[in-house]
């Protein structure tokens, strides 16, 4: 039998503090659209970048027509044939599309603008149903056009490897069906096409094989034709498998806390994200988010936070509305927030242990009189949470960004719950944190609750999700497909809606696929 | 071939000592400046030292200048602490001076305790609105502020040369561009008999009063939250706009008590080349400072002393620009030190990863 095009194993890649990479491993076959699928964080693009030569794995190896090759740069890449469009456009904006095709290559000695040249690669493009215009300047087109010139950009070098970090973010429904159009194209000229996404409904459109990360590592391949929305949706989000040993508590939950009413709210590319959504949490609940990443998760969780307008519907927070009213007036609220993006968004990552824990709570009289800080109050503030949260530190005085990810979380949880918060919006509290962390925050979650607290659980990990909600919600673009009880929930209905199946019948097979857009009788070349 | 790496950890004592580094390092490149113009440098050196430090004139005329460049310095450093570069110190200045100078002009009668504070409010005043004028559109358009505030020096400038020919101009001044001469109430009193005037009081008060308020207020809080990361500080419920235009008012209100004291005490009329870039050399004490206002003062001594020695070598044929030139690699060689401090040089071999 033939070797795979590409064969990927054991690939290991760390970056300080993180490990992107655990024994990850991938198989290309010429021919195929392959879908790489996993939630964010599953370590998708780190693979793809240690393919393309930006990154040299710690471990591992990579074999190309089952030859092991080390891929030292991305020029190396190029050679070999693998060509990547990023996520963020390599384009020099200045530049025309021909000068942006051939740059850094040898040939032509690309000076003048030479008309043959320019001509060659319009005529290129156009076969390959990318048309651009050669002399067109990067920065007059769209977003769109960018991208085909990124294409042409790698076909242009003969890369017969072509690999896609997250290609329809960015586009049009119209320019999604045309790009389909082209992968198609490629691989039925032979040439292997890699399609990073977390969508489940793009990957049942276009792919031949999908493989599922998780954790850094391949979860599981499949054939497109084998498997279903709702397979590949338990697959990226874990298994769900241990008997969900829903901890049902004593408690009576309390009153309604959280009150979200028809939330509709815009994602950072203008993307209609949340429509429509409607929830509710009461004191002494946690209610888990299930859902595969990017439909509205965060954007949800910024709305409640106050950091994100909803262009309709209403949030109430124990009986104030919070409606775009802003992150101050959130907090003051009760709203406690353990954002996704802890370094960036959640800890100031360059201040001490002690400016980060008293963040939310200086402006309280507790901890200021008039303009002024109470500093030995906040050194005692901190000093006990410190101790209560078992926050492993050189001093209060070390910057945050020298802590582990543990303790780290650590100083965010303990921030964000010491001021009894009414409600705790968790985004991915333990994702990238070892067992002992974990477990730790999760206990502090669950004592939360016992306090009488509401909290938003989001997560990326359904078998976190049963381990901690009493109620669980499946998000699906946007809205709120179905909201059931931890004990007794049937997890095979939370998979289906999770795939975006809206009723409980049986139907498994392409109910998100359009029939229209699938593929005919493409030309396989093995 | 040689790569750049992060340090893991940033050494202390380096850090201390690199401001030092960084003069003396700019001392010895003049030094190799003044040998190859035909200067011995020692003996321009030591006309430096003895002219800005040597006698009781000198010392004197080395306060006089440190005064605005301390003034300025003070304030900027509020806006650099939040990574907001407000490099508009000189034209605030003049916004300053201009006001003050339209108090005095128009109040000639009025006595000195009416006419120093409104001066002085006015001065103030004129300056913070000069950087908000930079500031506002930062704030809501994030208009860059380093080209707002830079091109509002220069129309500051010529607004108050506008001024000095036209409008303000002396009628006795045989047609030099000079304000009329402000009464006797409008001048701040000086300390004996030397040209240290009352604004040296004002640059201590203001250091001291931005020592605590950085230190021990909510506001100094803020501000190093968001100088750390607006994001955070934005999620944490600070709002940025705010603290930017506080933060470029402050400095524009210091700036421009910089230009009231220089015409109130100094030349006693709005006129031509009032500051010899005062403003801009601010900039430079302010790093070279770290930001932290008891070192403004002392970096601002030093700079007066820079000046003022720089005049008095020019008596053996050392051009003006020798101190300018001095000015511009102290800075130049203090932020290859703080480059350094963070990064390293090293041999490739197999390269970290630097994230």
């Amino acid at each position: 039998m033939q070797p795979p095009l590409v064969e990927m194993r054991g690939i290991r890649k760390a970056f300080p503090g993180v490990v992107a990479n655990d024994g990850a491993s991938l198989e290309l076959r010429a021919g195929e659209v392959h879908a790489l699928l996993g939630e964010n964080g599953a370590g998708k693009t780190t693979l793809m970048n240690v393919l393309a030569g930006l990154y040299r794995p710690d471990a591992g190896e990579v074999l190309i027509g089952g030859r092991a090759v080390e891929i030292r740069s991305p020029g190396r890449a190029i050679a070999l044939g693998i060509g990547m469009v990023h996520q963020r456009f390599k384009l020099v904006p200045g530049f025309t599309v021909a000068e942006n095709v051939t740059l850094g290559m040898k040939e032509p000695r690309f000076v003048f603008h030479p008309r043959s040249i320019e001509d060659s690669i319009g005529a290129f493009a156009r076969d390959r149903g990318l048309p651009v215009d050669p002399r067109a300047r990067i920065r007059q087109l769209s977003v769109g056009e960018q991208q085909r010139v990124e294409i042409v950009k790698a076909l242009w070098r003969g890369a017969g490897i072509l690999i896609m970090d997250e290609p329809t973010a960015v586009l049009t429904p119209r320019e999604v069906r045309e790009l389909f159009g082209v992968m198609n194209r490629m691989a039925a000229e032979g040439k292997a096409v890699v399609f990073i996404t977390h969508k489940l409904s793009e990957v049942m459109e276009i792919a031949d094989r999908v493989t599922v990360m998780r954790h850094g590592r391949r979860a599981a391949t499949v054939e497109k034709a084998g498997t279903s929305p709702v397979e590949l949706a338990t697959l990226m989000m874990g298994r769900g498998h241990k008997a969900p040993a829903c901890d049902v508590h004593a408690g009576q939950p309390g009153p309604v806390v959280l009150e979200a009413l028809d939330l509709e709210a815009e994602g950072d590319r203008g993307e209609r994200a949340l429509r429509g959504l409607t929830l509710e949490i009461r004191a002494g609940e946690i209610l888990g988010i299930a859902g595969v990443a990017g439909n509205g998760q965060r954007e949800l969780a910024e709305a409640i936070a106050g950091l994100r307008r909803v262009t309709a519907g209403s949030i109430r927070v124990g009986g104030t509305d919070v409606t775009n009213a802003g992150p101050a007036r959130a907090i003051d609220a009760g709203v406690g927030y353990i954002p996704e993006d802890r370094l960036g968004t959640g800890l100031a990552a360059g201040m001490s242990v002690a400016e980060n824990l008293i963040m939310k709570a200086y402006r309280g009289a507790e901890l200021s009189t008039g303009p002024f800080l109470r500093r030995g109050r906040t050194v005692e503030w901190s000093r006990r949470l410190a101790e209560r949260f078992r926050i492993k530190t050189p001093s209060l005085d070390t910057p945050v960004s020298s802590l582990s990810g543990g303790n780290a979380q650590r100083v965010l949880l303990a921030r964000e719950t010491a001021s009894r918060p009414k409600l705790i919006v968790a985004a991915h509290p333990t994702r990238g944190l070892d067992v002992a962390a974990t477990d730790h925050i999760r206990a502090i979650l669950r004592e939360q609750r016992r306090a009488g607290s509401a909290v938003l659980l989001i997560s990326g990990d359904l078998d976190e999700i049963m381990a901690l909600s009493d109620r669980i919600a499946v998000l699906y673009e946007g809205e709120i497909l179905g909201t059931f009880p931890c004990a007794g929930a049937d997890l095979e209905r939370i998979g289906l809606m999770m795939g975006g199946v809206r009723t409980s019948g049986p139907a498994r097979e392409g109910t998100t696929v359009p029939s229209c857009m699938r593929r005919h009788g493409r030309l396989r070349t093995k | 071939m040689f790569v750049i790496e992060r340090r893991a950890e940033r050494s202390a004592l380096f850090r201390f000592v690199s401001p030092a580094l960084a003069v003396l390092t700019a001392l010895v490149c003049g030094a190799l400046f003044l040998k190859v113009s035909g200067f011995d440098p020692l003996a321009v050196y030591g006309g430096m030292w003895r002219g800005a430090f040597g006698d009781a004139y000198g010392l004197s005329e080395t306060i006089v200048k440190a005064i605005p460049i301390a003034l300025c310095a003070l304030g900027i450093a509020v806006a650099f602490r939040m990574n907001l570069w407000n490099i508009g110190a000189e034209g605030q200045l003049y916004a300053g001076a201009a006001a003050a100078a339209w108090v005095a002009l128009s109040f000639p009668g009025a006595p000195a305790a009416f006419v120093l504070p409104a001066m002085t409010a006015a001065g103030m005043s004129a300056g913070a609105l000069w950087a908000l004028l930079a500031a506002v559109p930062r704030a809501w358009v994030g208009a860059n502020e380093i080209l707002t505030t830079l091109m509002l020096n220069y129309t500051a400038v010529f607004l108050s040369e506008y001024l000095i020919h036209g409008p303000w101009k002396d009628p006795a001044g045989f047609n030099f561009p000079l304000s009329p001469a402000f009464s006797e109430a409008a001048r701040l009193p000086a300390f004996g008999d030397t040209r240290i005037h009352a604004g040296l009081i004002f640059a201590l008060a203001a250091a001291a009063a931005l020592t605590v308020a950085l230190r021990k207020t909510k506001w100094g809080y803020e501000l190093r939250l968001v100088g750390a990361s607006p994001a955070v500080a934005t999620y944490a419920g600070v709002g940025i706009a705010r603290h930017v235009l506080v933060a470029m008012a402050v400095g524009g209100a210091l700036a421009g008590l910089a230009g009231m004291t220089e015409v109130s005490a100094i030349t006693g009329r709005l006129q031509y080349g009032l500051s010899p870039g005062y403003g801009y050399s601010a900039i430079i004490v302010a790093w070279l400072a770290k930001l932290s206002p008891a070192g403004i003062l002392a970096m601002a001594f030093l700079f007066g002393g820079l000046l003022v020695g720089g005049y008095a070598v020019q008596f053996i044929g050392v051009p003006a620009a020798a101190v300018n030139m001095l000015q511009g690699a102290m800075l130049f060689f203090w932020l290859a030190a703080e480059f350094l401090g963070r990064y390293r040089v090293a041999l490739r071999g197999r390269p970290r990863e630097v994230r």
